[in-house]
């Protein structure tokens, strides 16, 4: 049996629920302080989605690649990203990931295997290949993993990435996120499969469709879609249906025009966090335990993003060239 | 100075054995392109594939969009790509990887990342190939920061220049010139290369300054020898790089001469020739005697037949005129 493969300790379970929770808080917080006006910007949640990214990202080593969406601060967090210096990137402050060039729709941090936040919709899967490509030469057994949305299954790129890596047998796995919604367009409207996994069978890679609000269910395929990827046998396409609470941005209600409140309540009675403190096992005592924790992280973030210096106007030519 | 020792190659065979001696001195650089690893059909990527396999020399499925993508992200994980568009036409599939990508990764992520990719975007009219077969295009791509631009016109500057742009730790449209492919002249021997961002004087002269861009630096030299037998005097310059463009460069010439003709392949509105002329204004503008010319493609898409396609291209002939014009 493969490192992946072996079953979940307590520890690790008890570190994928906090993450969860990390991630719920961190956004939470992110978005208060956006609604104060204190961010520098847009920023898109993706509460309602952290089974998704704990349940991927819980996977993979820190040599292993992500890339990620506008939508993209659970799977950062996720993966290992600064919190400090994430949230001072929404604040617009010079010790952020990105300096203040980026912003929330680009938070990266390559030094845990983080390659971005990419803002145009499907931008990020051609890239996913092309690091799939290095991890193939350089013969290491990492994988990228590239996160993106139901809207972003309708591009281009998704179908000539999902070709390229198929027919070059890349470590790559393609992570959609089906929240059912590209901003307000409804994914039956505007897809022409029932569950966007079918479309790996156009490219002759294994294809799965999970419950995105079950993290343990996520991780287990990751599991055997990584496995697959670092023994060389190609990338896989995985489908987590799962759904956003929040609007698409800012202007945007949480329902209204193109969902009910009913619906929206459907969903919420599956809220990844209470299906894993019921699967995970999770006490009230651990979860205060958890919760404080995350509290103290999230205010000492939040205290290093206030306390660092906006960019200086020097800074507006820093980094365009190498 | 001590002799550098040439010997006469072409243009094409200058860009095969940059990336021939590139391949060999770095192992992380690695090719990508349509039709590139076994048919040679372009002389640019010949034996490439034989010499270093088809895992470094990777022929791709028609997916300039994917395979550029991949690219960046190849580039962001350390490895130095170059990619073969064919033909700059084909690139526009691929212009948010080039973009809003490649350009913009290194600045917009905080300097976390850099994107050493040189894309080989051979373009150019003459051919009668049409509208979507012809077109030069560099002139959009001045207009994203990020990306270096650079627009050889001759064998030296074609491998001097490829051989700098593949150690150049940013993304880099290397512009060539079909017109060009099977141009001959003197290359350095051994391993050599040109700065990027230097502008050269290809002729001197001093009555009258002709500024030519890739194909166009050709013309303008053939130009200044039958200005020569009417007695006038062209100094013949080539940015060789248009970002950076070499302002300096250039305007210095203009200063000496007080006269100036742009000529460029690409459509003359929004050019690269407009660029230049407002560049070279704006730092010489007190040394002008006369307006500043441009020569350039017709505003026009670049018809088929032989005699529409001429009226529509700039040629040798229309530069002669310009000059004429100017010093008249």
């Amino acid at each position: 049996m493969s490192e992946d493969k072996a079953p979940l300790s307590e520890e690790r379970m008890q570190a994928m629920y906090r993450d969860m929770l990390r991630i719920r808080r961190f956004e939470e917080t992110a978005f208060e302080l956006f609604e104060q006006g204190e961010v520098m910007g847009g920023i898109h949640v993706s509460i309602g989605q952290e089974g998704c990214s704990v349940g991927a990202c819980s996977t993979l080593r820190e040599d292993d690649a992500i890339l990620t969406t506008h939508r993209g601060h659970g799977h950062s967090i996720a993966k290992g990203t600064r919190l400090p210096e994430m949230m001072a990137e929404l604040l617009g402050k010079a010790t952020g990931l990105c300096h203040a060039k980026g912003g929330s729709m680009h938070i990266a941090d390559v030094s845990k295997g983080h390659y971005g936040a990419h803002s145009i919709v499907g931008s990020n899967m051609p890239m996913a290949v092309g690091i799939g490509l290095a991890f193939h030469f350089e013969g290491k057994g990492q994988v990228a993993v590239v996160f993106f949305g139901d809207g972003a299954a309708n591009e281009g790129s998704f179908h000539e990435s999902l070709n390229l890596a198929s027919i070059w047998k890349l470590p790559v796995i393609f992570f959609c996120e089906n929240n059912h919604f590209a901003s307000s367009t409804r994914v039956q409207y505007a897809t022409s499969v029932a569950d966007i996994s079918a479309r790996a069978g156009g490219y002759d890679i294994p294809g799965v469709t999970v419950d995105g609000m079950d993290v343990l269910a996520v991780h287990e395929v990751m599991v055997e879609a990584v496995d697959r990827a670092r023994r060389g046998l190609g990338p896989s396409l995985i489908e987590a249906k799962t759904y956003r609470y929040f609007g698409h941005s800012r202007k945007d209600p949480q329902f209204g025009p193109y969902r009910t409140e009913e619906e929206w309540n459907e969903w919420k009675a599956k809220d990844p966090l209470l299906v894993a403190e019921e699967i995970l096992g999770v006490t009230e005592t651990q979860k205060k335990a958890h919760l404080d924790a995350v509290e103290d992280e999230l205010q000492d973030a939040l205290a290093f993003a206030r306390q660092s210096p906006e960019p200086e106007p020097d800074d507006v030519y820093e980094d365009l060239y190498a | 100075m001590p002799e550098v020792k040439t010997r006469t190659i072409s243009y094409s065979t200058a860009i095969n054995e940059a990336l021939h001696e590139e391949m060999e001195r770095d192992e992380k650089v690695f090719l990508m392109g349509e039709d590139i690893a076994l048919s040679a059909i372009s002389p640019a990527t010949a034996g490439l594939g034989d010499r270093f396999g088809h895992e470094r020399v990777r022929n791709t499925p028609i997916s300039e969009l994917g395979f550029t993508g991949a690219a960046v992200g190849a580039a962001m994980a350390g490895y130095r790509p170059v990619l073969d568009m064919r033909r700059i036409d084909f690139m526009m599939l691929a212009i948010d990887p080039i973009a809003n990508q490649a350009a913009k990764l290194r600045y917009m992520l905080g300097g976390q990342v850099s994107i050493p990719l040189v894309i080989r975007a051979p373009e150019g009219g003459g051919s009668q190939n049409g509208p979507t077969h012809s077109q030069c295009l560099e002139a959009w791509f001045i207009q994203v920061p990020g990306l270096r631009v650079i627009v050889p016109s001759d064998p030296a500057d074609a491998k001097g220049l490829l051989k700098s742009a593949i150690r150049e730790d940013n993304p880099v449209l290397f512009v060539e010139y079909r017109a060009l492919y099977s141009l001959e002249g003197p290359v350095p021997e051994g391993d050599y290369t040109e700065p990027i961002g230097k502008a050269a004087v290809k002729r001197e002269g001093s009555d009258i300054t002709l500024i030519g861009i890739g194909s166009q630096a050709r013309n303008c030299l053939e130009a200044s020898d039958l200005l020569a037998r009417e007695g006038i005097d062209a100094e013949v310059v080539d940015p060789r790089t248009i970002n950076p463009l070499d302002v300096e460069g250039l305007a210095g010439s203009v200063r000496k001469t007080g006269k100036c003709v742009i000529a460029e392949e690409g459509h003359k509105s929004g050019g690269v020739g407009a660029e230049i002329a407002a560049s070279v204004q704006e730092a010489a503008f007190g040394a002008l005697k006369a307006p500043i010319i441009r020569v350039a493609a017709l505003d026009v898409p670049v018809p088929v037949h032989t005699k529409l396609e001429a009226i529509v291209l700039p040629s040798t002939e229309k530069v002669v005129s310009a000059a004429k014009k100017l010093l008249s």
